[in-house]
């Protein structure tokens, strides 16, 4: 499935060393891009006649707790002109926000709303990032690696799990 | 419920014209499930459409994580609860991928053959909801009708009518049962000509295509923009269908057209569907004239359960694989996978991240519906009157438990 005719080493070579291709991917190509370069990196993606990424599948949010950087963003990318997909891998650490792609693919705004709902990962930029599935006003970010999967005990789910003290307290 | 707020009152030359905020479900027939959608209105005519979605959030992501890989084939089903066999398969597609295995022959048939009835389940039911949503009830009635069939095709492989959970890592659950192959083709001659009815009975009605033609229009390159897939994405002209351009399972040896249409309105998202389920039942008949026979499930007593159940009571290798597969389940190398399957409502990925373990590090859905239902808030023309919301909403069919996970 991996498309060895993709032009990618051009991409590769324009972000000299900050932009990496990672050799364990199986399905498709994937890219490693340090957030600072990723919005530069998506419209060239995008733009370039020889790639034409026009089409962001999905925009997935991933917990590595307790590694470090702790947070993934994992875009897919796929390429209607030319069936090509893309993988493009971010890590962020825990304060960091990433930049939003919603100026190059509309479609991530809620996904972009997805990952900062179940994760708390915020995006700069973003037109209007509010929790999604979850309630305003929801105390906590369900997806990540350390929210037990009962939840927190409280009036309305007296079978969740205590509250770590620490928490608690503030 | 709905609910109306006046906001304020606004003079204007012609009269008295009130900002209105109207809430819109999230119970409501025309809003199929729980969705709520807040509507900023100047009287009849729309100004800002707000979605509010997750009131069906079961935190499936959640669960897949605590789940093995097996017992996550039931959670999928929830998903487009219309359509599990799709759900099911594009799972077992990226199991499979880390796993680097492929299901025999006769279980991909087996696979295709269901996910397309579920297509056409899944159709049957917007071919006659978004005509009734805008007035028509009577289509809704024949198409629930038909879809019954699917139901009873469905209950008889599987045993059950909705969620079937059938197909497994590595195969599908059973063989299809005596008598089925005859069935499936009866029912493809069947429905074959209601097809046709449905068209009949709404195609020239003026009523009809005054609340749906050149409503909600959407262009191609606008469609590709919001991330639209599948027929919605088709109904505006672009031309990519996964079963045909990245086949996989058998989708390359049968023969079937892509539906497109250009105007990518309300009326050609329905039409798109109407056409499909064609589609589909060409896809039907083909696999049950190709299907060989054999067996349905991988040969590898780690990872499948054994088909030969009689198996279980005399050998004691079996006897013991089966209980360190029920109690523990099998281990996926480590790595990652994306699988992308053409489901009825678009593009259904399912993005897995193993650790080596029993269960799922990370498994994420990328739901069509989640992403199609984005076009009503934004590059959407001509919607311009509350009457229109609703066939829009109708049109992008939206399955709520695949909106909301």
């Amino acid at each position: 499935m991996v498309a060895d005719d993709m032009p990618l080493a051009a991409v590769l070579r324009a972000y000299d060393q900050r932009v990496s291709l990672d050799l364990s991917a199986v399905d498709m190509p994937c890219l490693l891009v340090p957030p600072g370069d990723l919005i530069a990196l998506c419209r060239q993606l995008r733009d370039a006649p020889a790639l034409r990424f026009d089409f962001l599948s999905d925009i997935c949010g991933v917990d590595i707790f307790p590694q470090s950087p702790r947070f993934m963003l994992v875009y897919h990318l796929f390429s209607i002109p030319h069936k090509w997909r893309l993988r493009l891998k971010c890590r962020l650490s825990e304060q960091a926000s990433a930049p939003t792609v919603t100026p190059v693919w509309p479609t991530a705004n809620w996904h972009e709303r997805e990952a900062y709902d179940m994760y708390g990962i915020s995006f700069d930029g973003h037109p209007d990032l509010r929790r999604i599935y979850m309630w305003e006003g929801f105390d906590g970010f369900p997806m990540r690696r350390d929210f037990p999967l009962r939840g927190y005990k409280d009036d309305y789910n007296p079978m969740g799990a205590k509250r770590p003290p620490d928490e608690a307290a503030g | 419920m709905t609910e109306t707020t006046v906001l304020s009152e606004i003079t204007t030359d012609t009269g008295l014209s009130r900002d209105v905020l109207l809430n819109l479900g999230p119970q409501h027939p025309s809003t199929h499930g729980v969705l709520r959608l807040l509507l900023q209105m100047d009287g009849e005519i729309v100004e800002r459409i707000e979605p509010h979605i997750g009131l069906l959030h079961r935190g499936t992501e959640k669960l897949f994580e605590s789940f093995t890989y097996t017992q996550i084939f039931p959670l999928t089903d929830r998903l487009d609860y219309l359509c599990p066999p799709s759900n099911n398969l594009g799972y077992a597609l990226a199991v499979e991928g880390l796993l680097g295995i492929e299901a025999p022959v006769r279980a991909q048939y087996i696979r295709v053959m269901m996910a397309e009835l579920s297509r056409i389940s899944g159709h049957l039911l917007i071919t006659g909801a978004l005509p009734m949503d805008v007035g028509a009830m009577t289509t809704l009635l024949y198409t629930m009708r038909d879809r019954e069939m699917v139901m009873d095709l469905m209950e008889m492989i599987s045993g059950v009518r909705m969620h079937t959970s059938f197909c497994r890592v590595g195969g599908v659950r059973e063989d299809l049962p005596e008598g089925a192959e005859a069935r499936i083709l009866q029912f493809c001659d069947i429905f074959a000509a209601r097809i046709s009815d449905y068209e009949t009975l709404l195609e020239n009605n003026r009523i009809f295509l005054a609340r749906v033609e050149n409503i909600g229009n959407i262009t191609g390159e606008d469609a590709i923009a919001l991330g639209l897939s599948g027929p919605n994405l088709r109904a505006s002209g672009v031309d990519w269908d996964i079963r045909r351009d990245a086949p996989y399972e058998i989708y390359g040896q049968v023969e079937f057209e892509v539906i497109l249409r250009q105007d990518g309105d309300c009326y050609d998202r329905w039409k798109c569907r109407v056409d499909e389920m064609r589609e589909s039942l060409k896809i039907i008949r083909q696999c049950i004239h190709q299907m060989p026979k054999g067996d349905i499930m991988i040969d590898d007593p780690k990872i499948a359960f054994p088909v030969d159940k009689d198996l279980l009571a005399h050998s004691m290798e079996t006897h013991i694989h089966h209980f360190i597969l029920s109690a523990n389940g099998f281990k996926v190398p480590a790595g990652e996978f994306y699988s992308a399957i053409e489901a009825p409502k678009g593009e259904l990925g399912y993005y897995l991240i193993s650790d080596g373990s029993e269960k799922p590090f990370r498994l994420k859905v990328r739901a069509p519906s989640f992403v199609n239902l984005q076009a009503l808030t934004e590059r959407t023309t001509n919607i311009k009157y509350l009457a229109d919301v609703i066939a829009m909403l109708g049109s992008l069919d939206p399955v709520m438990g695949e909106v909301d996970k």
